[in-house]
């Protein structure tokens, strides 16, 4: 919170107007590209699934033609049978209309790669980087299925916290981040270690 | 429960990110908070939001007028207070309406306050959508990758890749775009060698995708494994687990879904799908303060973000909304029924437009055919549904019997291990078949696909007439080569599936049950349609077959057989019923086939209860211990509410705390000398007349804000829990008065009430603990705990499996 009055004013209110607007608009803006994605050539077409019929072996044709054209006579080209059979031919082909959005497909997957790279990374960084410029400081040393150890050590974390009360940007990200792995540690003793759920 | 020393405070747990000893009213940073931090710092508010008092006019100018923060709130591992939430709920309620009438500032903020629900569902539907949207367009494409790539685009997952270039007939998957990964290594796609290569590539890829999933799971967030349903089952009776519903378990969940999902091991996505859901509906709870503060309105937005999560999961909002009230949900208030539908609404709606099937369709496998069934079929659909019931109910067992021993013995110790072994074996296997290769949404959809004319697939190769010029409404046809390769094919692959899902589910791997479920009972029920046809087909002149069947008419549907055979399987896991059938007849859109569904489903869950009462929900909740006291079984033994409740009779009295006589260091003694939750508090120890019950989580807060805050307070300060406190000699140190955290009305029975009625009114209310009187005094006190062991040593079961208070 980082205007404490204007917060208690508003803690009448119960909600703060801001973040439910804001996320709307934020989805909305996720969710607007695919809807106007326009409809390039790319992204739509006519399928037209014709059986064997006689001798002639099944096909499949695309076209990319719009829905008011997706049908036998426009999508089959060249016709396979003589004129007079097109009739009875077309009336055993399906024709569909699909469409797509490549732009879609290309950003959730780029979003996800870039999701799923960015936890490696943070996971490369956790495990090998950050004992190393971290003092080795026995509080912070992982400590193995020791209820009390682990009691000490967040009791002891806990007046670093409180004494100079973090101000700057990084020792409140750290802060964060040490609880956060404390939390984590906490979750993993209990379903890995402890089996207590999650079995 | 841990035992934590009172110096610490007891709400301090490792699992609190907040700083406890931070002066309330300064501005704090919340902005690393978690879900639900244990202290909540709005000073702001409404006096009559006492702790625990159900009184909202305490005409004390105690200093603790204003609720401190932290006190309402709950430690993790504990069940809430459902009267006094909801309690506390009313109060704010009334509180805003009677304010609304002062200006017109309050009067907008009534009508957003009432309005606040439904845009919280809005939102919520708007994340899940968009959020499953992300896992089936990344699973799909992830899958594709085990096999090859695509040249036209890399994000382009087979289909996609062969959408605009013309295929053959017969062969549908190839064409120039698409690449296996023997045809980009060596340059041609025949011959052994490549097949090794391809053979070699599937199983790298899937143990890459296994390995990361585990990892992630295990380095970030190790609450995002497994279904998630039977914790989130759990939480919504009223248990807390913190963590279990944050941002880091969302993010996490979502992209190990899709990475356990691609590489091809023997789960699905609709369990997690849920949990999801739910993690989404519990974080932008924290956008509204009347849901951010109260447990009980939470858990209501739950029931409905878990309505949505399964209406993505089927494209079957109404199914989703059903499944939430009668597998997930333990108390569905009316209100409820409407918001869920909207939220699994707006969720279906989101994933339409993203729509990642392309073809507008939420699911992979849904079907159109509309063919009729006759009675007689109810036989072999009957025999599906056995089949179903008894396949569940082997199911449950052996997995359970898995579950436990990787729970208590050195198989536990390796997780990642494990996660290797199964899917290197899955992947090994699954290779050489080609209905276990593709991935199982793929085989549920061709196998509840209707064989038409226009369908060239190894299992629709019949010997077909080329003189007919119908159209998709083909007779029955002898079987060709192909359907008998398929059918032997489709046997390997059933008894694989039925193996390897009892090792998987559960694994340290985000699982969902329903689709291996759905898959085993597909491929059964189309084996069954199959040889129906085929009988038939062959024998159209036996008395059952002559009068309906006759040839050249298209009788025997095995699609339809597949997906009873699917519904009958999925029931006999999950013993759903009502919600079981909407799904299905959601996904085919047919109401023609509601009574065959039905027959089924029923079926199956009659077999699968002769043989084990429970579900596979249940069954994981019974395993793990969670204090879920069950709703839906009714307590008939002729015990009395003296013989559980505590103490005994040769345990030491009752603690409980007076009223006016104890001094601070006499409480804070007892409340470190002892573990329990609560304490009654009596006029005296004589009398043992009951006042009230006071929590051990509020009674810390006050008493340690009371040493820093207030004047005077020393360990010899008495506390005072009443309105008039006894007058003291002014030499004495200054008063106490707790008497706005004290519950004034605790529930009480009488020791000879039957614990059926005491069992009631645990699951009735919601209540955590009762208090038990004799002739008007205080006797003892019942908890959840107490009744769910007492139900348990009652069935003979196991009492000290309970575990969490």
């Amino acid at each position: 919170v980082l205007f404490p009055q204007a917060h208690r004013m508003f803690t009448q209110s119960s909600q703060n107007p801001a973040s439910p607007v804001l996320l709307l608009v934020l989805l909305g803006c996720v969710l607007c590209p695919p809807a106007q994605a326009s409809k390039s050539s790319e992204d739509i077409r006519c399928k037209c699934i014709c059986p064997p019929y006689r001798n002639i072996s099944g096909h499949i044709y695309n076209k990319n033609v719009s829905q008011k054209d997706c049908n036998c006579l426009h999508v089959v080209e060249p016709m396979p049978v003589p004129g007079n059979d097109v009739e009875a031919y077309c009336l055993l082909c399906e024709c569909k209309y699909e469409e797509r959005s490549t732009t879609t497909i290309k950003v959730i997957i780029i979003i996800y790669l870039s999701v799923v790279g960015a936890l490696l990374l943070y996971m490369a960084f956790l495990v090998l980087v950050d004992p190393l410029i971290r003092k080795p400081d026995p509080y912070t040393q992982p400590l193995h299925n020791e209820e009390d150890t682990e009691d000490t050590r967040s009791l002891a974390a806990v007046p670093s916290l409180a004494g100079g009360r973090a101000n700057t940007v990084l020792e409140r990200v750290e802060g964060a981040q040490q609880r956060w792995k404390r939390q984590v540690q906490e979750q993993r003793k209990t379903v890995f270690d402890r089996h207590k759920m999650l079995s | 429960m841990d035992q934590k020393g009172y110096r610490r405070g007891s709400f301090q747990s490792a699992t609190s990110d907040e700083d406890m000893l931070e002066i309330p009213g300064t501005s704090v940073d919340f902005s690393m908070a978690d879900d639900d931090p244990p202290l909540d710092r709005e000073m702001g508010g409404f006096s009559s939001y006492n702790g625990g008092g159900m009184n909202g006019t305490s005409t004390m100018m105690d200093f603790l007028e204003e609720p401190l923060p932290g006190v309402g709130t709950y430690e993790d591992f504990n069940t809430i207070d459902w009267v006094r939430e909801k309690s506390r709920d009313r109060d704010r309620h009334r509180e805003i309406t009677n304010r609304s009438k002062e200006s017109t500032w309050a009067l907008l903020h009534s009508v957003s306050d009432a309005f606040s629900g439904w845009l919280l569902m809005l939102l919520i539907g708007l994340l899940a959508g968009s959020l499953a949207g992300l896992i089936d367009i990344s699973a799909h494409w992830m899958t594709d990758l085990k096999e090859g790539v695509c040249l036209a685009g890399f994000w382009f997952n087979h289909e996609h890749c062969c959408w605009k270039s013309n295929t053959t007939f017969t062969d549908r998957d190839k064409c120039p775009e698409w690449k296996s990964w023997s045809q980009l290594i060596l340059g041609h796609g025949e011959g052994a060698f490549a097949y090794i290569l391809n053979y070699f590539m599937y199983v790298i890829w899937a143990l890459m995708f296994s390995l990361l999933a585990v990892l992630l799971v295990k380095g970030f967030a190790p609450y995002a494994c497994g279904s998630g349903i039977p914790e989130i089952k759990t939480i919504l009776s009223g248990f807390i687990i913190r963590g279990y519903l944050g941002k880091w378990t969302l993010v996490i969940k979502t992209i190990t879904l899709v990475l356990a999902v691609s590489s091809g091991l023997s789960l699905g996505k609709e369990g997690p799908l849920v949990h999801v859901a739910c993690c989404c509906g519990n974080i932008l709870c924290h956008l509204f303060t009347k849901y951010r503060k109260n447990e009980a309105k939470r858990r209501e937005v739950l029931s409905a973000a878990a309505a949505a999560g399964v209406s993505v999961a089927f494209g079957a909002p109404i199914g989703g909304v059903l499944f939430s009230l009668e597998e997930v949900s333990y108390y569905f208030p009316l209100k409820t029924l409407w918001r869920s539908f909207f939220a699994a609404l707006v969720a279906a709606f989101t994933l339409r437009s993203i729509n990642p099937f392309g073809n507008s369709r939420l699911v992979l496998f849904y079907v159109e055919f509309h063919t009729p069934w006759h009675l007689l079929e109810l036989v072999p659909f009957i025999l599906l549904g056995i089949f179903g019931g008894l396949w569940g109910a082997f199911f449950i067992r052996s997995n359970i019997a898995w579950c436990r021993r990787r729970k208590t013995t050195r198989l536990g110790k390796y997780p990642v291990l494990e996660v290797f072994v199964v899917t290197a074996i899955t992947a090994l296997l699954a290779f050489p078949n080609e209905y276990t290769r593709m991935s199982t949404s793929e085989l549920i959809s061709e196998l509840f696909n209707d064989c038409g004319i226009l369908d060239s697939s190894k299992l629709c190769e019949y010997v077909n007439d080329f003189n007919s010029t119908k159209g998709d409404d083909l007779p029955d046809r002898a079987a060709g080569p192909g359907v008998y390769t398929a059918m032997w094919q489709l046997a390997l692959a059933l008894i694989m599936k039925v193996f390897i899902t009892i090792f998987t589910f559960g694994m340290k791997v985000p699982s969902g049950l329903f689709i291996p479920s759905m898959a085993v009972g597909a491929i059964a029920g189309r084996l069954l349609g199959v040889a129906m046809e085929q009988l038939a087909f062959y024998h159209h002149d036996w008395a059952i077959f002559s009068g309906w069947c006759s040839p050249g008419a298209d009788c025997i549907t095995p699609g339809l057989y597949a997906m009873v055979g699917a519904a009958a399987c999925l029931g006999g896991v999950t013993r759903m019923t009502v919600s079981l059938v909407v799904i299905m007849f959601e996904l085919t859109g047919g109401l023609e086939y509601i009574v065959p569904l039905m027959a089924a489903a029923m079926t199956s869950k009659w077999v699968a209860d002769a043989i084990g009462r429970e579900g596979i929900y249940d069954a994981h909740i019974r395993l793990n211990g969670y204090p879920f006291l069950e709703a839906k079984e009714e307590f008939s033994h002729k015990t009395r509410a003296m013989d559980v409740m505590r103490p005994r009779k040769n345990d030491p009295p009752l603690t409980v705390i007076t009223q006016d006589t104890m001094t601070v260091e006499d409480v804070e003694g007892v409340v470190t000398s002892t573990t329990y939750s609560g304490y009654p508090v009596v006029v005296s120890r004589a009398s043992q007349r009951l006042v009230g019950f006071v929590l051990r989580r509020d009674l810390i807060i006050s008493i340690e804000n009371a040493r820093k805050k207030q004047d005077g307070i020393v360990s010899t300060s008495i506390i005072c829990f009443t309105d008039y406190c006894p007058p003291l000699p002014p030499s004495s140190p200054s008063v106490l008065k707790l008497r706005s955290i004290l519950d004034l009305s605790p529930f009480t029975v009488t020791d000879e009430t039957p614990m059926e009625i005491v069992v009631d009114i645990f699951r009735k209310l919601g209540l955590r603990q009762c208090l038990v009187t004799h002739n008007g005094k205080l006797l003892g006190i019942i908890t959840k705990k107490d009744v769910l062991k007492h139900i348990a040593q009652m069935a003979n079961q196991d009492p000290d499996s309970i575990l969490f208070n």
